[in-house]
């Protein structure tokens, strides 16, 4: 590994200062990308700065959905996950389980539990790695990135693979979004790596809309199935799978499997995600 | 820079470079060989500890990252030279090494696994203990007596 300067920040505002005035300075959250990746000698910042014990950055909150001051009984809940928060706290949040079970079990089931003990959704999120679990699921469920200077929509925030909206200086703070009406995650592992040979997020929002964003199987990164959606749109179920084409064309062919493989893969995990 | 943590409930502080990693602090720096580098890809997890009670790869962690942290290698888990963890014994009864490289970190996985399921009142099950050996990797066994020797463990934990 390079050398490089450790910094331990207490807030995200003493990070934008670091990061604005240091030649090339990189966020370390959890550094289960960001480590190996120096000791690879793939990145070389000339500064780390941890997060980890910068305040208000690491928790899931839940607040009911209220109209003119009243919780409303619908449930429409939002979801606020803490940039800092790890696959491990994700996995094991009681509330989140009550509300949303299928991102619980989506965090339990990245890489493994030393993994999940350190690894975070922002560092995840702002990795974008086109394996990665948490684009699916945020992509599915038009979520949204907060960051230290604005909020972004998931849709114009991945934008293939390791590219995202974020810009020079920015700093992930939480993600958001409305709890859906049903929803769900088929993962196909890679054994060795355990990312996703193909993953398939379905969520079905509480105005109906449904969205399915698929990764570990495009070319360029995370993206949302069209056929799909407009099939679960008209029925909800994993029989709707069977009718629809998904094509080869775009998907990733590599050592691990062929793009007419994934594509077949991409309708079974749909399924499983229905399950 | 100087970094101070706790490790096997000993204080201690070494003045290492800043890239250096949690792995090294702990082999290279306070000499307890005890935890193993298997890989340099974060995957085979031989070099497992606990940081404030929680299992993590030392090789994918900075030192600096630890300061002011509780550690506990797999030297810490005995609580003397004569006697050792239940989970020790498990593995030494149950024929859980081979040649052994992998099992500091299995034992230090296998600890925390137990911990975390009695602590929020699951079920330990065959097929949990597998699924939470995913970061785990033995060239020896083949893995089936090391699924035993943590049910094994597991019970005497209980007991313990
Ligand atoms: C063995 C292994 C298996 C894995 N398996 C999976 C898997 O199955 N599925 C999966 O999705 N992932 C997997 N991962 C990746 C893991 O989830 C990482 O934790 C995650 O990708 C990165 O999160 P981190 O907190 O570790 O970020 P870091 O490694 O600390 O950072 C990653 C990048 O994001 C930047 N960054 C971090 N936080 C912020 C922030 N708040 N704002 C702006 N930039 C930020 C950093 O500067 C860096 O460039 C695996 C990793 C390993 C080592
Ligand atoms: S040495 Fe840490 S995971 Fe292999
Ligand atoms: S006993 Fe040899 S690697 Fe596990």
């Amino acid at each position: 590994m390079y050398e490089t300067n450790f910094h331990s920040v207490s807030s995200p505002q003493e990070a934008e200062a670091i990061l604005a005035t240091a030649t090339d300075a990189k966020i370390l959250a959890g550094g289960q990308t960001l480590i190996p990746t120096m000791k690879q000698r793939l990145a070389a910042p000339s500064d780390v700065i941890d997060l980890s014990r910068a305040e208000g950055l690491r928790g899931v909150t839940i607040t009911k959905r209220k109209v003119m001051g009243v919780i409303k009984a619908d449930g429409g809940e939002t979801v606020t996950i803490g940039a800092m928060t790890t696959h491990a706290e994700v996995a094991a949040n009681a509330e989140l389980a009550e509300v949303f079970p299928a991102m619980c079990r989506l965090a339990g089931n990245i890489g493994d539990p030393a993994v999940r003990h350190r690894g975070t959704i922002g560092g995840s999120v702002a990795n974008n790695d086109p394996a990665a679990d948490y684009p699916a699921a945020l992509l599915a469920l038009a979520a949204t990135i907060h960051t230290n200077k604005r909020e972004i929509a998931a849709s114009d925030y991945f934008q293939g693979m390791f590219e995202t909206a974020l810009q020079e200086g920015e700093i992930i703070t939480a993600v958001s979004f409305q709890a859906p009406a049903a929803g769900g995650y088929g993962k196909f592992p890679n054994p060795a790596s355990r990312y996703a040979m193909a993953g398939v997020f379905v969520a079905r929002s509480k105005d109906g809309a449904v969205r399915v964003a698929v990764t570990g199987a495009g070319e360029n990164g995370v993206f949302r199935h069209a056929g799909l959606e407009a099939a679960l749109t008209a029925d909800y179920s994993a029989n709707a799978v069977d009718g629809v084409e998904v094509s080869a064309e775009g998907l990733m062919s590599d050592l691990h499997g062929t793009a007419a493989y994934r594509a077949n893969l991409i309708k079974v995990m749909a399924k499983r995600a229905l399950a | 820079m100087k970094i101070a943590m706790t490790v096997n409930g000993k204080s201690v502080s070494r003045d290492v470079p800043d890239n250096t990693l949690l792995v090294e602090y702990i082999r290279d720096h306070l000499r307890l060989t005890g935890t193993h580098v298997g890989c340099d890809t974060s995957q085979c997890g031989a070099c497992v500890v606990h940081v404030d009670g929680r299992a993590m790869k030392s090789c994918t962690m900075l030192a600096a990252s630890a300061s002011g942290a509780q550690v506990t290698t797999v030297e810490g888990l005995a609580t003397s030279k004569d006697e050792l963890h239940p989970m020790q014994v498990a593995f030494k009864e149950n024929h859980g090494l081979q040649c052994g490289f992998c099992t500091p970190g299995m034992i230090m996985t296998a600890t925390d696994m137990v911990a975390r399921y009695q602590g929020q009142g699951k079920e330990l099950t065959e097929e949990a203990i597998r699924h939470e050996l995913e970061g785990n990797i033995c060239r020896c066994t083949g893995y089936h007596n090391i699924v035993k020797s943590i049910v094994d463990g597991a019970s005497k934990m209980t007991t313990a």
